[in-house]
């Protein structure tokens, strides 16, 4: 018998470190050849590294969640017979696990669409703001979650004459924007009368890309069966218990306001140029949120939910704000807790982390829970507002609608302001409608001036 | 004639279908012989993923799901004829004749190549993406000068499609009329870049503009991707030019060892692909048109176990050779700049061998 020391290996060209993630065995397991012995996170993949001994485990030098060093001990084995020795009985590694523990796909957070550089969320993606391209709504679908497509020399002189480019129809091939189209949009006319048919911008032949639909990959339209049924399993059997629930249990009523964010995002813009806070991601969300905490300290009773056991109505003096979030396996909404005790800078700090773990899959089942108050933003998918309904156990739930510009009146005048609509669902067996709507006041004054509001406290 | 759709004689459930141009001409021993080539190299190539998690290996190209466009087109050819492939080709290496611990060394990082490309006619694998179709076109225009009746073959992914040496050699081939097949095994990934991004019109569709045919195959059906890959070769030996292969197939395992296929690709797009699994459908054609017993299916998985154990032994037991010598192969003869490099790394205490 002799001790063999498997050392953290480098599993990905140049690597330094690795994070443990979890251990699969155990101090005096016996174990053979390629047996799976732990995950690690590496700065690139999460990988399962398989036992290079037959024997049994003597120490494991460290813990999940430690960085270990490349190079390093990581396992020491007792072995029989010589070190490397390969035992009779290995495990056959059918198929190599790269990794289990991220998301298959960028989750976008419901609240936390991809910033551009006016930190304006959406919009951008709108074409079909003209009667004529009404005509056709679908045609602009393909280019809906694509970058603006225009020619540099256009784009100048979109932007010379202070128009988004993004509001503009293209009219061109595969919906380029052009020359013509500027023209036209700032002599305050619509689309081209003939609208050149746009071109999808998928091509018919080749891989398809699914549609997700609850965490479940559809087939095409064309290409899929007739008609499909999805047993309800994971977050969809969780999405339509909660929903039935809700719905059959809670009597739903809504108030709505649209607001002028402008401020709101002429603050985002200016913190963005901090360099303190580089590397602190700060968007609509994070001051909607704020706002929201705000208001709860001066209305805690929108804090609360029905307890129709005891029949009582239960205030929390504490939040633990959900943020609904669409995942590549569904709806999910994870919570900050204690959501109320946070700044500025600590509610963007707590956000930034929920989206890190919703998107690296790690968000835990603790982190789901007890939500007293959720936030869904509905704007990044680049609709104006909705009627959402209320998470059981909480009494009351914001969607808000996509950030973007509208005609504002200000002083009997008409300008171009950045607006968003807000709409807050109530549990009305405990919140009425004067509390719900002052409620939703509070937020609104908090997005229209929010400097004076965090002052203000 | 170039069929429109793709030649599959096998579905996925192991039930042969008729293809107006193409039938399958193996027999049941000779289709186990595919089947054993497939499971021998998964088995490999599980034990080589192992040997890099376990540090042996600084990087692995895994095959999975891939074995059929490999082993079909690997046993079409003739031994005679050149073969050029790139990282992934192990299941043409092995058909070639290359040994597994040959296929290792490049990954090892003790060899520039890893085996003698004229023993096997095989040549290195080439990192650098499309080069290889270039040497095969180059080398068929060789035997086509030499009146010899062999066919060069070459191997490339939808990623390297894109490269201009690809649609270069596609140029030369067809003016030449180049004795020459080229596969492209379109496995809808070059890393993380999705098929779609590569071409608006099936790979396959891109000979026709060049002038030579081009047909898509079900890569994950052996008995097609023998039978279009041999009479695309026969085809090549007797003067009828070049042939583009696209083998319609999925990488189910990651790109290399290095990469996180879960960041870019969803997990039901390789469940579908699982369900198209290579090996299965061969063995299910196996048990039910030829009744094979499982016994001779268990005799090539303690067989592939064998081979995977002395894999890892040989890999345990290689020699690290001084990494000085990494200059001395790159050109046959003397090369200023090489002889640069090499002495500015002497000057840097890169010399030695083991440590
Ligand atoms: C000229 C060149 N560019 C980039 C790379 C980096 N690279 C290595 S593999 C790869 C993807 C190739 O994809 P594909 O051709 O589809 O082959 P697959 O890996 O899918 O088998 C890339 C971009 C390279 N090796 N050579
Ligand atoms: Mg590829």
């Amino acid at each position: 018998m002799s001790q063999e020391v498997f050392l953290l290996p480098d599993v990905g060209e140049g690597l330094i470190e690795a994070e443990i993630v979890t251990w699969k065995v155990a101090v005096g397991d016996t174990v053979i050849l390629n047996q799976p012995l732990v995950d690690v996170e590496t700065a690139k993949a999460t990988v399962e590294l398989p036992s290079p001994y037959a024997g049994v485990i003597v120490t494991l030098h460290g813990n999940p969640g430690d960085m270990m060093e490349v190079h390093k001990p990581l396992i020491t084995f007792e072995v029989g017979g010589s070190g490397s020795a390969p035992a009779p009985a290995a495990v056959v590694a059918e198929e190599p696990k790269v990794s289990n523990s991220t998301e298959g796909r960028e989750a976008v957070l419901v609240g936390y669409g991809v910033a551009n550089e006016e930190g304006v969320a959406t919009r951008k993606n709108r074409r079909s703001t003209s009667p004529t391209a009404t005509a056709t709504p679908v045609a602009a679908a393909p280019h809906s979650s694509g970058p603006v497509r225009t020619t540099p020399p256009v784009r100048l002189l979109a932007k010379q004459n202070g128009l988004d480019i993004a509001s503009v129809p293209g009219t061109g091939r595969d919906g380029v924007i052009t020359r013509a189209d500027v023209e036209r949009a700032l002599q305050g006319g619509g689309a081209a009368v003939a609208a050149a048919p746009r071109k999808a911008s998928v091509p018919k032949t080749g891989p398809m890309q699914p549609t997700r639909f609850v965490g479940n990959d559809l087939a095409p339209w064309a290409t899929g069966p007739k008609e499909e049924r999805i047993p309800a399993k994971g977050v969809l059997k969780a999405m339509a218990e909660a929903m039935v629930l809700s719905k059959s249990t809670i009597p739903h009523a809504g108030v709505w306001l649209k607001v002028d964010a402008t401020k709101t995002m002429e603050l985002i813009a200016g913190l963005k140029q901090q360099p303190t806070l580089e590397g602190i991601r700060i968007s609509p969300l994070t001051v909607i949120a704020l706002a929201v905490t705000d208001a709860a300290r001066h209305f805690p009773g929108i804090n609360s939910h029905w307890d129709d056991a005891t029949k009582e109505a239960v205030i929390k003096r504490s939040m633990a704000l959900g943020i609904a979030a669409d995942t590549s396996k569904g709806l999910i909404v994870p919570n900050i807790k204690e959501a109320d005790q946070l700044d500025l800078v600590g509610m963007a700090q707590e956000l930034n982390l929920l989206v890190d773990k919703v998107r690296a899959g790690t968000t835990s089942l603790a982190e789901m829970s007890g939500t007293s108050f959720t936030i869904t933003n509905v704007g990044p998918f680049g609709v104006d507002a909705a009627m959402a309904i209320i998470p059981p156990g909480s009494g009351a739930i914001l969607a808000v609608g996509q950030v973007a510009k509208a005609p504002w009146v200000v002083n009997d005048e008409v300008v171009v302001r950045q607006v968003v609509e807000l709409c807050l669902s109530f549990d009305h067996r405990l919140i009425d409608g004067a509390l719900a709507s002052k409620v939703l006041a509070h937020i609104g004054n908090f997005l229209t001036d929010p400097a004076a509001a965090i002052i203000a406290g | 004639m170039i069929d429109e759709e793709l030649v599959q004689l096998l579905t996925p459930e192991g039930e042969r279908v008729a293809h107006p141009e193409y039938e399958s001409t193996l027999s049941g021993d000779e289709i186990f012989g595919l089947y054993r080539d497939m499971a021998i190299i998964r088995r490999l190539c599980n034990e080589s993923t192992s040997l890099q998690r376990q540090g042996q290996l600084a990087l692995w190209a895994p095959i999975q799901g891939q074995e059929a466009c490999q082993i079909g087109p690997g046993r079409a050819l003739d031994p005679m004829d050149f073969t050029f492939p790139t990282y992934r080709e192990h299941g043409i290496a092995w058909c070639r004749g290359v040994e597994p611990k040959e296929m290792l060394r490049i990954f090892r990082a003790v060899s520039n190549g890893g085996w003698d490309p004229y023993k096997y006619r095989h040549s290195v694998p080439a990192i650098v993406l499309g080069n290889q179709t270039l040497n095969a076109v180059g080398y068929a225009m060789g035997i086509q000068r030499d009146g010899a009746e062999e066919a060069a073959m070459t191997f490339f992914g939808d990623g390297a499609s894109s490269q201009g040496d690809v649609l270069e050699s596609f140029v030369w081939a067809a003016s030449f009329n180049a004795p020459v097949v080229f596969l492209c095994q379109n496995n809808q990934w070059g890393i993380s870049t999705p098929m779609s991004v590569q071409s608006k019109i099936p790979l396959y569709h891109r000979a026709h503009g060049f002038g030579f045919p081009g047909i898509r195959v079900d890569g994950n059906d052996v008995l097609a991707m023998y039978e279009v890959t041999k009479r695309a070769l026969d085809n090549a030996r007797v003067g009828g030019g070049p042939t583009l292969i696209e083998a319609y197939t999925y990488r189910l395992g990651a790109h290399t060892t290095s990469d996180d296929p879960t960041r870019y690709r969803v997990d039901a797009e390789v469940e579908v692909w699982r369900h198209r699994d290579p090996i299965e459908r061969v063995k299910s054609l196996l048990v039910h048109e030829y009744k094979m017993k499982q016994s001779k299916f268990d005799e090539v998985a303690e067989e592939a176990e064998k081979l995977a154990l002395q894999l890892r032994e040989d890999v345990l037991a290689m020699d690290r050779p001084d990494p000085i010598t990494m200059f001395d192969d790159v050109y046959a003869e003397f090369h200023p700049l090489i002889e640069e490099g090499r002495q500015e790394m002497v000057d840097l205490g890169v010399t030695g061998g083991a440590h």
